[in-house]
């Protein structure tokens, strides 16, 4: 599983899920609503600037506070190809593995990605480019089960396809 | 292996589990709030078409109760739909209070249960020595299906403290100043087991103020043995019918801690952090506008007793709000007949519905640009209880309840016992 070239927005340590996706939009169902509120908490221009395709880049602890999956609901459907973090909190983590939402640990890479890089990622291989300094960061490589809900494209398929299993 | 392993084991049915193993669990109740009509959605989604066991699965009306806006309304009106088309047996809605209060008042919550809400402080519930842990919308989806969800066995930290409190401190002072020395990332992935002789000492509700932050630490669970207090109250509203879980002698924790709380004194978590914590006699002169009494973290009876205590026969500062919101009903009507909340609405309070509140800035006290709270809630992110451009500051229901009386952030010991300086 790769992900393309993209952009790198930098946001910083214990980045919560207010931030991210502030409660006074909660009540909001529809994905593409959600979406325009995405990290608004950080800084509400950023919305405007990020493309789809783009990452999300931040320091520990991403994704502190609330169950909301508001949070990867946001990122996911404003088009973020993967979060990079030097650590996650629990609740987002399994939030945005279960949407099919890449999120990767990867040690160092607030100090050796900077705002505006360009980045690509092979998540199977737990490998991060630069293509602004030509650099190579390991990333932590995900489980078989993350890696196979990632792969079904989120944890909807393939709970689906298991109940029909099942079912049969 | 530890309570929390044993607990785990038995439902992966297996003998034993050890800390980073990944296992399947079945879960013993799930809890759905009205933030998470998503987790309807998914559960369609997948192709769900009857829950698990509609004994063990129950809604909670508590963020938007009553219904602010229409669309929290439509939220409301969706998920009756599905609690009568489910036929589940519990149901809580807008005349109940919080999920983490109304569950063990209702005879819910029992020691070694595994307890799971699509709700971060489902932590609180180690303080009956049941593992609670909050799961977001999908997650919940796939359980209210299956009865079962994944997890990984986490390594359990102790947090040991001992003493006891001097006067005008209390449980949450303590829970602050031990986030202020760990940082908010200290247990992420990981579980809290709190003991010592001051836990040995708590109340029910105290030992729910400490369990209900662990969440702000990154815990995963939370965990004290339960003691008489505890068993008493679950004997009362659940019965007898469970096994406590003992953590084997041989365990040995991977990370430990110990504190001593005898000379501690009222603590704040200053704006925007929950681990931004110092001493209030450290904190330089803050106007406060308003003053936040409630939630699943300092929403109790003995909350509100503390506050009517302090306020009781005087009045709260003109340029000072003092909002009051009881954790349920229940607290409700025993803080009214006990006389507090006749006290507290002659000092100026404004009592609002049981419930979750301004604590997550859905409704019923909001803050505006440049206004400041002292909340007796659990976080202080920028935006939590309205606009971006507010500032939390955390502290116990004494501090809020002094705060709102002299309009400014206020050390509540010198107003203990009556007196006032
Ligand atoms: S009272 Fe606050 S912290 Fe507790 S469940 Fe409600 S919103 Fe969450």
């Amino acid at each position: 599983m790769k992900i393309d070239k993209g952009t790198v927005h930098v946001v910083g340590d214990h980045i919560d899920t207010d931030q991210i996706y502030p409660g006074r939009y909660i009540e909001i169902t529809n994905p593409a609503e959600i979406a325009d509120h995405c990290l608004e908490g950080v800084d509400p221009a950023l919305r405007g600037r990020m493309k789809p395709g783009d990452f999300v880049v931040a320091g520990q602890n991403f994704g502190c506070g609330s169950s909301r999956e508001h949070a990867a609901i946001t990122l996911l459907h404003a088009g973020v190809g993967a979060v990079v973090a030097e650590s996650f909190a629990r609740i987002f983590y399994r939030n945005a593995i279960n949407l099919g939402l890449p999120v990767i640990v990867c040690p160092g890479v607030f100090q050796k990605v900077t705002e505006g890089d360009e980045i690509s990622l092979d998540v199977a291989e737990g490998l991060l480019i630069n293509h602004n300094t030509g650099e190579t960061l390991k990333c932590e490589q995900l489980s078989t089960y993350v890696m196979e809900i990632l792969s079904s494209g989120g944890i909807k398929p393939l709970f689906r396809k298991r109940l029909l299993e099942k079912n049969d | 292996m530890h309570a929390i392993e044993k607990i785990m084991a038995r439902a992966a049915g297996v003998p034993r589990v050890g800390a980073g193993e990944i296992v399947t669990v079945k879960v013993d109740f799930a809890e759905v709030n009205d933030l998470y009509l998503q987790t309807i959605y998914s559960f369609r989604e997948m192709g769900g078409t009857s829950v698990w066991d509609p004994e063990k699965i129950c809604f909670v009306f508590d963020h938007y109760a009553p219904a602010p806006t229409i669309r929290s309304a439509q939220i409301h009106k969706e998920m009756r739909g599905f609690v009568k088309e489910q036929g589940l047996t519990h149901h809580f809605d807008i005349n109940t209070g919080v999920c983490h209060q109304v569950m063990p008042e209702a005879g819910i919550v029992r020691p070694g249960m595994i307890l799971v809400a699509t709700d971060s402080h489902t932590t609180t519930h180690g303080a009956f020595g049941a593992f609670g842990t909050g799961v977001g919308a999908t997650d919940m989806a796939t359980i209210l299906i299956s009865g079962e969800m994944w997890m990984r066995v986490p390594e359990v930290m102790k947090i040991e403290i001992n003493g006891t409190l001097p006067q005008g401190t209390l449980a949450k002072d303590v829970i602050l100043h031990v986030m202020g020395q760990l940082g908010a990332s200290a247990a992420v992935y990981k579980a809290i087991e709190f003991c010592g002789t001051y836990v040995e000492g708590l109340g029910v509700s105290d030992r729910m103020v400490l369990c209900n932050m662990a969440v702000e630490m990154g815990a995963k669970t939370a965990f004290m043995v339960p003691n008489e207090a505890v068993l008493s109250y679950v004997n009362q509203r659940y019965g007898t019918d469970f096994e406590v879980p003992v953590t084997d002698d041989d365990f040995e924790y991977p990370l430990s801690h110990v504190f001593d709380v005898s000379d501690l004194p009222p603590q704040v978590a200053v704006p925007h952090r929950v681990d931004h914590v110092m001493p209030i006699d450290q904190v330089e002169e803050v106007p406060v506008h308003q003053a936040f009494i409630g939630s699943c973290t300092g929403g109790r009876l003995e909350d509100i007793a503390v506050a009517a205590d302090l306020l009781r026969g005087k009045q709260i500062h003109p340029d000072c709000r003092l909002v009051l919101i009881p954790a349920s009903s229940e607290v409700f009507l025993e803080a009214n007949q006990k006389g507090y909340i006749e006290d507290l609405m002659k000092a100026g309070a404004t009592i609002s519905t049981p419930g979750c509140g301004p604590c997550l800035g859905a409704h019923e006290g909001v803050i505006a640009e440049g206004e400041v709270c002292i909340s007796a809630t659990n976080r202080n992110f920028p935006g939590r209880m309205g606009s971006t451009g507010g500032a939390i500051y955390l502290g116990s229901p004494a501090v809020a309840a002094v705060s709102a009386l002299t309009g400014k952030l206020t050390d509540p010991r010198k107003y203990w016992g009556g007196e006032s300086v």
